[in-house]
């Protein structure tokens, strides 16, 4: 069959937006590499040339991928990864660990992983080591060739760097810094972070083992920048199946980028923030949203997408709350006016209420203690107030002093909300007094 | 209603089944449909559904991974007690029992990641395999590294899986620090009254008629609505009542139609076990705790008899109770016999807004204790010197909190923690009477 004839085959819709689905997911859920890195071409480059120096010249290095959460640290490393695996000899040659603050949490399982990842288990055997100094260089040892005259370049990665730093004596990074100054054995080390205060957790002696090497990904970038890549990961490639479907497609996303409200929307975003990944969150929800019965993101998908994105949490909250524990919500911001924030126990909340039910005359609002007493437990175990620190045990549950974890802006929006809020509990919450 | 529930990937008439299964969330659970994808394909990594307590997160979750059967591993974290019953379950879900015994003895999340990656590289996801993390709160009080790793887990084992956390704790409180992975949010909001309405009538007793069940519901809700939107407990509480309700009809007094007639027979019912029901039997941890103290209070006030000894510990709590709630410097003014002419104005500050009594008992260190006790004594009862050892036992008995520790460097001080009504009990046993000598009630 022809390649051209694939290309002209008309799919049924379901079938195209399984493949867009499909396709899009990887995008947005799966840090799927891109053929390539748009925007951070030189941080690519420098790197690049960093590790293609340790991987074919045998010259150790170091270096630190310092960026916010979601710029691209990963990615970046990836993409270069995949670039310079391109090179046979490179591909024979180059040994990869990967480490990350999140799991090796401290250098015993640090080195047991370095370890396994070398397959050098079988060497170590039961071995016994004085230092951990000496167990990496015997592991590095180990990877010298038949001739012992050269050694294999290995890359240590270390994701969430700076977590690293908080192991005991910071000896892992101590002597993988010291390996990559000395002529032991060919490593670059690679430390991603989204700490820029990073050199300030190191240790002197591991400070000046350091290369200084930094390749910083600050996003400079502007919105036109970001309604760019916003039509770029929303767009399908050519070699989409069904090229009509691709065709249409594409242009519906570019027109899409160019609807105002969609724009307004965005602008939003990215005054918040611009970093990938809370872009992506945005499209994910934009995207789940597409099915056969409804073929293409429309303005009302991104705004809808951007209204469950931008939801206030403790307002959402705030809605499933009864009337009793609205009402000491209310009673708890009257107190917080009247004594300027400072905190409040229950005895004081009731009372407010107590003064608030006196003046009307029916009492349907006349509970218990103990009734009063479990809605204000429940509001503490929602996190909705919390108690001031210390003298947890010591003190009666109805004493324990308490802040109101909401703001005033909050509780007024969300009584606007409330399903069939009662007037005069409005009223009350809207005086100036209690 | 089974129009939202529609989605490539699934037959009609298991969607129907599913939706069937969950009155009232319809608009949820096809959002996370939606989300969550065609089977195959990849899913956001990780998703934090928050709502109120029985606002069907489990259920909804649990109904859409079994009836769609989808791989996915249940973790409650109420239950996993230890990581290592949690990497258990998880490995026993996803690749079976062998795969769980590969886990060496306190694993870390390093152990874990590597065994899963081991697994998956032998049997991929062929479609997406869910972890649903319920009661997510007790993570934050886990490893510190443990919810930071799974919101990323996908990265870390390079699968197909998306973490699902349920909590009742919106995600602000969960956020370490210094960041992390974000997962996608999505509400479950209350049950509307109707919704309510809707699911505890499908409860009904077959051998009474739907409307008559349904009828029941309405009035329950009618009383308990404004307390309590709980489904859990609203169901607790119509399976408890509904005897009661049924009654006037077994007697053959009224119809199972006359509406009215079996709303006045169970509504002062209902009320009252607002204040009995409701409150004890389905009360929280903090609930029962309390419950203890007032019965020990309780106890204590049986026993009150005019024996001296008894009484001395009774006078002993009156005194720690005026050192509770008076002002220090009000003692002269109450317990010195001839404190000359200070007038009341001068010594009411009035510019102190709050009355004692709500700010609660202040601490006070033993010597003004000793002080106030003899004072209040008076010669009623001669003093002994088992004085100290009752102060040891209120301590024990949790009448009197000691505040500071034993072994501070100042003496240790104390707080009476009985109310106001019991220590208005014990003075009249021994004919004391308090209210002349509390500063808030002059
Ligand atoms: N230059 C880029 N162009 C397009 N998408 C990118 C780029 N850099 C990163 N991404 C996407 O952004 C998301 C976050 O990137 P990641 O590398 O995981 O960030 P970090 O490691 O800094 O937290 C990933 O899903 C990735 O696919
Ligand atoms: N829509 C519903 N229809 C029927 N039963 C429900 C529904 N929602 C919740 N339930 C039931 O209510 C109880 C509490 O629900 P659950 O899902 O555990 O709440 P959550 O996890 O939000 O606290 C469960 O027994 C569940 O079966
Ligand atoms: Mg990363
Ligand atoms: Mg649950």
């Amino acid at each position: 069959m022809s390649k051209r004839k694939v290309k002209n085959d008309h799919m049924p819709v379901g079938e195209c937006i399984t493949q867009v689905q499909k396709i899009l997911r990887e995008r947005l859920c799966h840090q799927q590499l891109p053929q390539k890195l748009v925007g951070v071409e030189a941080q690519h480059k420098h790197l690049l040339e960093l590790l293609k120096r340790t991987a074919i010249h045998g010259e150790s290095n170091s270096v630190l991928i310092v960026g916010p959460r979601g710029a691209g640290k990963t990615m970046l490393l990836k993409c270069v990864l995949r670039d310079l695996l391109e090179e046979k000899e490179v591909q024979k040659n180059l040994l990869q660990v990967y480490l990350n603050g999140l799991l090796q949490t401290d250098d015993r399982i640090a080195l047991k992983e370095i370890t396994r990842q070398l397959h050098l288990e079988n060497v170590v055997g039961d071995r016994v080591f004085g230092s951990f100094a000496e167990n990496l260089a015997f592991l590095l040892d180990a990877l010298k060739k038949g001739d012992r005259s050269s050694s294999c370049p290995v890359l240590f990665i270390l994701d969430e760097f700076d977590l690293f730093a908080h192991h005991k004596n910071q000896t892992l990074l101590y002597n993988l810094f010291d390996v990559s100054q000395s002529a032991q054995a060919p490593i670059a080390v690679v430390g991603l972070t989204c700490r820029l205060d990073v050199l300030e957790l190191l240790e002197k002696r591991v400070k000046s083992r350091f290369s200084h090497r930094q390749i910083h990904l600050l996003s400079s970038l502007t919105f036109s920048q970001y309604l760019d890549q916003v039509q770029a990961q929303l767009s399908l490639a050519h070699d989409f199946p069904d090229t009509k479907f691709a065709e249409d497609w594409n242009a519906g996303i570019k027109t899409l980028c160019e609807d105002k409200s969609v724009e307004e929307v965005l602008q939003k975003h990215f005054n918040s923030s611009k970093d990938f990944r809370s872009k992506h969150m945005l499209l994910m929800l934009c995207l789940s949203r597409v099915s056969v019965a409804n073929p293409a993101i429309k303005p009302a998908d991104v705004l809808e997408a951007s209204r469950l994105c931008l939801a206030d949490a403790k307002a959402n909250m705030l809605h499933g709350l009864s009337i009793l524990e609205l009402c000491l919500i209310i009673a708890m911001k009257h107190l917080n006016d009247i004594y300027e924030g400072e905190p409040f126990n229950l005895q004081m909340v009731h009372n407010e209420f107590k003064k608030f039910l006196q003046r009307k005359s029916n009492s349907m609002y006349n509970y218990d203690q103990p009734v009063v007493m479990k809605a204000f437990e429940h509001l503490q175990q929602l996190e909705l107030i919390r108690p001031v620190d210390g003298s947890l045990a010591k003190t009666q549950r109805e004493y324990q002093l308490m802040r109101l974890m909401l703001d005033h802006s909050q509780i007024m929006e969300s009584l606007q909300k409330y399903p069939q809020c009662p007037t005069d509990v409005k009223q009350w919450a809207m005086s100036a007094f209690g | 209603m089974t129009a939202v529930l529609q989605h490539p990937g699934y037959e009609e008439e298991r969607m129907q089944r599913v939706a069937g299964q969950l009155p009232g969330r319809e608009v949820q659970a096809g959002m996370l449909l939606s989300l969550m994808g065609q089977p195959q394909h990849y899913s956001y990594p990780s998703i934090f559904i928050y709502g109120h307590r029985a606002s069907g997160k489990s259920h909804v979750m649990h109904v859409l991974l079994k009836e769609l059967e989808l791989p996915h591993a249940t973790v409650s974290c109420v239950e996993c007690v230890s990581v290592t019953l949690l990497f258990e379950q998880v490995l026993l879900s996803f690749f079976g029992c062998d795969a769980a015994s590969l886990l060496p003895c306190s694993p870390s999340l390093s152990d874990f990641v590597r065994i899963y990656r081991q697994q998956c590289s032998q049997t991929p996801a062929k479609e997406t395999r869910y972890i649903v993390m319920d009661k997510a709160e007790l993570l934050r009080d886990a490893d510190t590294n443990l919810l930071p790793a799974l919101l990323r887990l996908q990265e870390l084992v390079e699968d197909n899986v998306t973490v699902i956390l349920l909590s009742e704790i919106v995600w602000d409180n969960f956020r370490p620090n210094t960041g992390c992975f974000e997962p996608l949010l999505l509400n479950f909001p209350d049950y509307s009254k109707g919704e309510l309405q809707q699911i505890l009538s499908q409860d009904r007793h077959p051998s009474y008629s739907a409307e008559f069940y349904s009828s029941y519901i309405n009035i329950l809700l009618g009383v308990f609505y404004s307390v309590c939107r709980d489904l859990r407990e609203l169901r607790r509480l119509a399976a408890l009542n509904f005897s009661k309700f049924c009654e006037p009809l077994a007697e053959g007094k009224v119809k199972e139609t006359d509406t009215h007639k079996l709303w006045k027979n169970i509504e002062p019912h209902l009320k009252k076990a607002m204040q009995t029901v409701y409150l004890r039997e389905v009360s929280s941890l903090q609930w029962e705790q309390m419950q203890q103290m007032e019965e020990k209070e309780a106890g204590a006030l049986r026993g009150v008899d005019t024996h001296s000894a008894v009484a001395l510990d009774d006078f002993l709590r009156i005194a720690a109770y005026l050192a509770s709630y008076n002002p220090a410097r009000t003692d002269k003014r109450f317990f010195l016999k001839h404190h000359g002419k200070i007038r009341k104005t001068n010594f009411l500050k009035k510019n102190e807004k709050t009355s004692n009594h709500l700010l609660g008992p202040k601490p006070f260190p033993l010597d003004r204790l000793l002080a106030i006790f003899y004072s209040v004594v008076d010669s009623r009862v001669a003093p002994t010197a088992s004085i100290f050892s009752q102060i040891s036992s209120l301590v024990t008995l949790q009448l009197l909190t000691q505040v500071s520790h034993n072994d501070q460097l100042n003496a240790p001080k104390y707080k009476c923690a009985v109310s106001m009504d019991f220590i208005c009990a014990i003075s009249r046993t021994v004919n004391f009477d308090i209210v002349k000598y509390l500063y808030d009630f002059l």
